[in-house]
């Protein structure tokens, strides 16, 4: 039964967009609302990609600060492909994510001389480059701190318009089965278990006879690839790039949907994301409604984290484990009454 | 010449900034391997507090009350969220990166998200004659303070006892802890200084942009995590010598270079220097 449950919710998730649903105080319309569906997409992207950022982070231990660089990666190639260059979408999206995917092969390969916390501070310093690179508009090519709307004339038709926006959201939710397939993949292959091992003790890798850099380059990889697609994805859903992709801030906010879902857990950040995705969304229209700092998203969410570091260390998926004592509980008494 | 001069004087300037905060960060994080992401707050804290104590209390007070608070802030972020925490170092980095995000959030629904203009001392806007360069005088109250900053740091570190245990603890914590020395006292005492570091570069950041904004702390604290991997962890003359460095490259390429390439290089300078020393510059031997 449980092992139906995600394709029980995928099944939901997908035949979502034609339910007239009402569900006033999380949506401002009906859930077939083209204004409902784009928070939803927005909200699955993100899923897709805070759990491809668990690839690094809860599985292989690798505390990135520098993520950002292969979403923003993502997002600007296809959008300058497609809106400078007239690419097809489909071509666009593959190019960028092969281009990406060597970025990555290639920075990692430097960061990964270093380990802990040098680890983080190194891949925040070669994000940045991206940051500033994609500010300082090169060759008007990223449209500098404006970004880069997306020119809808070499877009598939029926990724166009408001009444497409359905579209987008399958759009979305395919990029999440993609990650989830990868990831859980990943998790099931020698690969997972050996990345889960540097995670707990890179020594016990080493003395196996395995390459922990070169494992740990590969995770790396990967990663970056589906950050690039995830990167593809919000720039369709979204309708262009900003520069806020490529900060730092961005790639904190994919640790904190991490963390509060549950890191390294299978379904954990998953949910870390949409959660986060839509509180930020939601909050930032009741800001105005709000006293104090409490209009500001961030400080919301930042709050929160912080509580859920000291009282949900599992996070999300880590509150299951919290109520098992009362679960096991409520069904001892059960059990009684159906033996007796 | 008179560019070379104004450039190098300028660069040293952008140094003495992401030396004050790159010091406290490396000493924070050499001592209690936490990777210090509120830093950046700590700066701002000190910039908005001179800010808003400067029509009260002159500029002078004003100054130092905005180093206290960072100091506080510092100190009690320590106590309240790094402390219980104890030995779990992941979870101690993601309360600060919650902090972080928090904090600047907060600062924004206080002060709003525009710029403020930033008071500074009369003789700032004199400029200086040095082999025909005019050099603002602002930089000379830079590279003064960072001077007398490191040269204070040093002394302290070299010549108290606080500044033996912090020196030890970098080395080696679990050796100090097994001679029956409470190293946490220390870990706050860093954080205090770190925090007083940063929101001095908070305040003279102010002075030298002639304004402050709740995001600005982010942006120095990335060069000034360049600095600390350069420098090397937990070396407060790593950090000097990184700083240096690093500040006159970025001046020097931004001005011969494309706009933007100066930062580029910095972290090409990164990459390079941890390809052939991984440790950075000061390397594991470093303490003070």
């Amino acid at each position: 039964m449980k092992k139906y449950l995600p394709l029980g919710l995928l099944l939901v998730a997908v035949v979502l967009p034609w339910s007239t649903l009402n569900l006033p105080g999380l949506f401002d319309g009906p859930l077939n609302a083209p204004g409902t569906l784009q928070l939803l997409a927005v909200c699955l992207v993100f899923g897709g990609l805070a759990l491809g950022y668990d690839l690094l982070f809860g599985r292989a231990g690798l505390l990135s600060f520098g993520h950002a660089l292969y979403i923003a990666s993502g997002a600007y190639g296809v959008d300058i492909l497609v809106s400078h260059y007239g690419w097809a979408l489909w071509s666009a999206v593959g190019v960028t994510v092969l281009v990406a995917a060597t970025l990555a092969a290639l920075l990692g390969s430097v960061a990964l001389k270093t380990s802990g916390i040098a680890f983080s501070m190194v891949t925040l310093a070669f994000a940045q480059v991206g940051y500033i690179l994609v500010n300082r508009d090169p060759g008007g090519l990223t449209g500098g701190e404006e970004g880069l709307p997306l020119k809808t004339s070499g877009l598939p038709s029926g990724l166009v318009g408001v009444v497409n926006t359905v579209h987008l959201y399958w759009l979305a939710l395919a990029f999440l089965v993609v990650t989830v397939l990868v990831v859980h993949a990943v998790d099931r292959a020698p690969l997972g278990r050996t990345l889960i091992g540097l995670r707990d003790d890179e020594r016990r890798i080493a003395v196996v006879g395995l390459s922990p850099y070169r494992l740990k380059l590969l995770a790396f990889v990967v990663a970056g690839a589906l950050a690039a697609l995830g990167g593809a994805a919000y720039v369709l859903v979204v309708g262009g790039a900003a520069p806020h992709v490529a900060s730092s801030e961005f790639t904190l906010a994919l640790i904190v949907m991490t963390v509060l879902g549950g890191a390294g857990t299978r379904w954990g950040a998953v949910a870390g994301g949409i959660l986060y995705a839509f509180l930020d969304q939601r909050l930032a229209r009741l800001g105005g409604q709000l006293p104090g700092p409490f209009g500001q998203p961030l400080f919301v969410l930042g709050t929160l984290f912080i509580l859920a570091v000291y009282f949900v260390p599992g996070g999300l998926a880590g509150l299951r484990g919290r109520f098992e004592p009362v679960r096991r509980a409520l069904r001892r008494p059960a059990a009684e009454v159906s033996t007796s | 010449m008179s560019t070379v001069v104004l450039l190098t004087l300028t660069g040293l300037g952008l140094a003495a900034l992401y030396f004050l905060i790159a010091s406290g960060l490396s000493l924070v994080f050499g001592l209690a391997g936490v990777l210090n992401f509120a830093h950046g707050l700590f700066l701002s804290v000190g910039a908005y507090v001179t800010w808003w104590a400067e029509p009260h209390l002159g500029l002078p007070l004003a100054v130092v009350a905005g180093v206290v608070a960072a100091a506080a802030t510092g100190a009690l972020v320590e106590l309240a969220m790094i402390r219980p925490l104890y030995t779990r170092h992941t979870e101690q980095v993601l309360v600060t990166v919650g902090l972080s995000l928090a904090g600047v959030a907060l600062l924004q629904s206080i002060w709003g998200a525009d710029a403020r203009v930033f008071p500074s001392f009369a003789f700032t806007k004199n400029v200086t004659t040095i082999v025909g360069a005019q050099v603002p005088d602002d930089r000379f109250l830079l590279i003064g303070a960072a001077v007398l900053v490191l040269s204070g740091l040093l002394a302290f570190l070299r010549f108290t006892r606080y500044g033996l245990v912090i020196r030890a603890g970098v080395e080696n914590r679990d050796m100090v802890k097994a001679l029956g020395i409470d190293v946490r006292n220390a870990f706050t005492l860093v954080f205090a200084i770190g925090g007083a570091l940063a929101g001095l570069a908070g305040i003279l950041g102010g002075m030298y942009f002639t304004s402050i904004s709740p995001g600005q702390g982010g942006s120095l604290l990335i060069f000034a995590f360049i600095v600390v991997v350069i420098g090397g962890l937990g070396s407060v003359t790593g950090s000097a010598v990184a700083a240096v460095v690093v500040g006159i490259l970025q001046q020097f390429v931004n001005y011969y270079g494309a706009s933007g390439a100066g930062d580029v290089s910095v972290v090409a300078l990164l990459a390079i220097v941890l390809l052939l020393r991984p440790a950075g510059i000061a390397g594991k031997v470093a303490t003070a």
